[in-house]
């Protein structure tokens, strides 16, 4: 499992708990998050983001 | 030696224009040119960091020098810009003068002073970079009771942030209504009740008079003449875009610096964005409007063709006590709200004649909609 984090607010994506409130389940991985899904903290979305493997 | 792109302001604006410059050009010289110390940080974080455990110092996520290295651009830091010679390419900064290829300007906005009466008028402070985002956290040590001018986005946001950390807060708003440009008037109360809910007091169709010291803490006066004593005034009334070096430099300026879908200034050599630019009439200090501005703007100093497009972009507000998100309609469209209210959350569409949806707003467990109501909307631009 990785983590992810986006540059424009610091929001880290771990794909061990997913982003179950935006019906993205525990152990989703990375390419496997919806290009329509968006960082819940600042509302950029997933494919105008540049997220860093941390 | 190709003339160097140079950047003033390091903000998200500037600091994406380069990252997304780099993308697409390795080699061209970059300057960038900032006031403060060039530390990248996440400009959204600031109106959540005491909920998130972070210190001003902490949001910093990279410093200037990393920022050089990782992009392969100078920073003149701790530099302001005094003068634009667009005639002669240059600026004239308090550090010398900089020759320019082509300029970038993306100085942001100010925070709107409004003034007021009393010996502790000057000590109002308001927040809109990481420096004035120290100095407001090592004033809250201690503080027990925060005066927040202005009910809209950002003082709605600090309230809650407060609440989270304890700390009471009063919000004065010269409407009837909390986010009241950005809420029809149900959705409006519902967003104030769930806030309100947390500990944040509202006083509406009033506004801050006079602020007095008195030994430790100050006296505010309102303008009906009813007065308290709180620690500290945050003001939050809204931002002025920051026109004043390119008006002086003979550039069009309305609300903002006007610039085309090329984010050209009225000087072909003269770009602009972010918070002081309006692009094709829109002033939009936002952050999806800048990352799309600033992927157009790259495009273009990289010599290809492009224009900035525009998607609906709806806002969230970062209000954990109210979740809401916004996609207002755009200025000037005529249509009805229709707000469906229930126990949980709010949904309301701004509808046109014609039964089109212009506008949304989505409070508490409604915000999951977003992606659903997002896919029919029409692009702004």
């Amino acid at each position: 499992m990785k983590k992810w984090q986006c540059i424009v607010c610091g929001y880290i994506y771990d794909e061990a708990a997913g982003d179950p409130d935006h019906g993205i389940a525990a152990g989703t991985k990375w390419e496997d998050v919806p290009e329509g899904w968006s960082c819940p903290e600042c509302g950029v979305a997933k494919s105008d983001f540049e997220m860093v493997q941390i | 030696m190709k003339a160097p792109i140079v950047i003033v302001g390091s903000g998200l604006a500037g600091i994406t224009v380069l990252r997304e410059l780099r993308k697409l050009d390795k080699t061209i010289p970059v300057i960038v040119v900032t006031a403060d110390d060039g530390a990248f940080y996440s400009k959204p974080s600031i109106s959540n960091a005491l909920a998130s455990g972070k210190t001003a110092a902490q949001l910093a996520m990279s410093p200037a020098e990393q920022l050089s290295a990782q992009f392969n651009a100078e920073f003149r830091t701790s530099t302001f810009v005094e003068h634009i010679l667009a005639d002669q390419h240059a600026l004239l900064t308090s550090k010398g003068r900089i020759e320019y290829g082509k300029l970038v300007i993306a100085l942001g906005a100010h925070p709107i002073r409004v003034p007021m009466d009393g010996n502790a008028a000057e000590e109002v402070l308001s927040v809109n970079n990481l420096a004035d985002y120290a100095r407001f956290r090592e004033r809250l040590n201690g503080a027990k009771h925060v005066a927040i001018m202005g009910a809209g986005l950002i003082g709605c946001e600090f309230a809650n942030d407060l609440a989270i950390a304890g700390i009471q807060s009063t919000v004065f708003d010269r409407s009837q209504h909390a986010l009241g440009r950005l809420l029809p008037e149900r959705s409006a109360a519902f967003f104030r009740e769930k806030l309100e809910s947390v500990g944040v007091k509202f006083h509406f169709d009033t506004t801050l008079s006079k602020i007095e010291r008195a030994e430790t803490s100050l006296t505010i006066t309102d303008s009906y003449g009813g007065q308290m004593n709180v620690d500290l005034v945050l003001s939050a009334i809204g931002l002025k875009p920051a026109v004043e070096l390119a008006q002086e430099a003979g550039l069009a300026i309305n609300r903002g610096i006007v610039v085309n879908r090329q984010l050209a200034t009225s000087n072909p050599d003269i770009h602009a964005l972010g918070d002081c630019a309006e692009v094709d009439g829109l002033v939009l200090p936002f952050v999806l409007p800048i990352m799309q501005c600033a992927r157009a703007l790259a495009k273009i100093l990289a010599g290809e063709e492009a224009a900035v497009t525009y998607p609906a972009m709806p806002v969230a507000v970062k209000t954990p006590a109210c979740p809401t998100v916004v996609c207002p309609p755009p200025m000037g469209s005529e249509g009805t709200w229709q707000e469906a209210v229930s126990v949980g959350g709010v949904r309301a569409v701004y509808l046109d004649a014609q039964g089109e949806m212009l506008g949304f707003v989505l409070l508490g467990e409604a915000v999951q909609e977003k992606q659903a109501l997002l896919a029919g909307m029409k692009a702004w631009l």
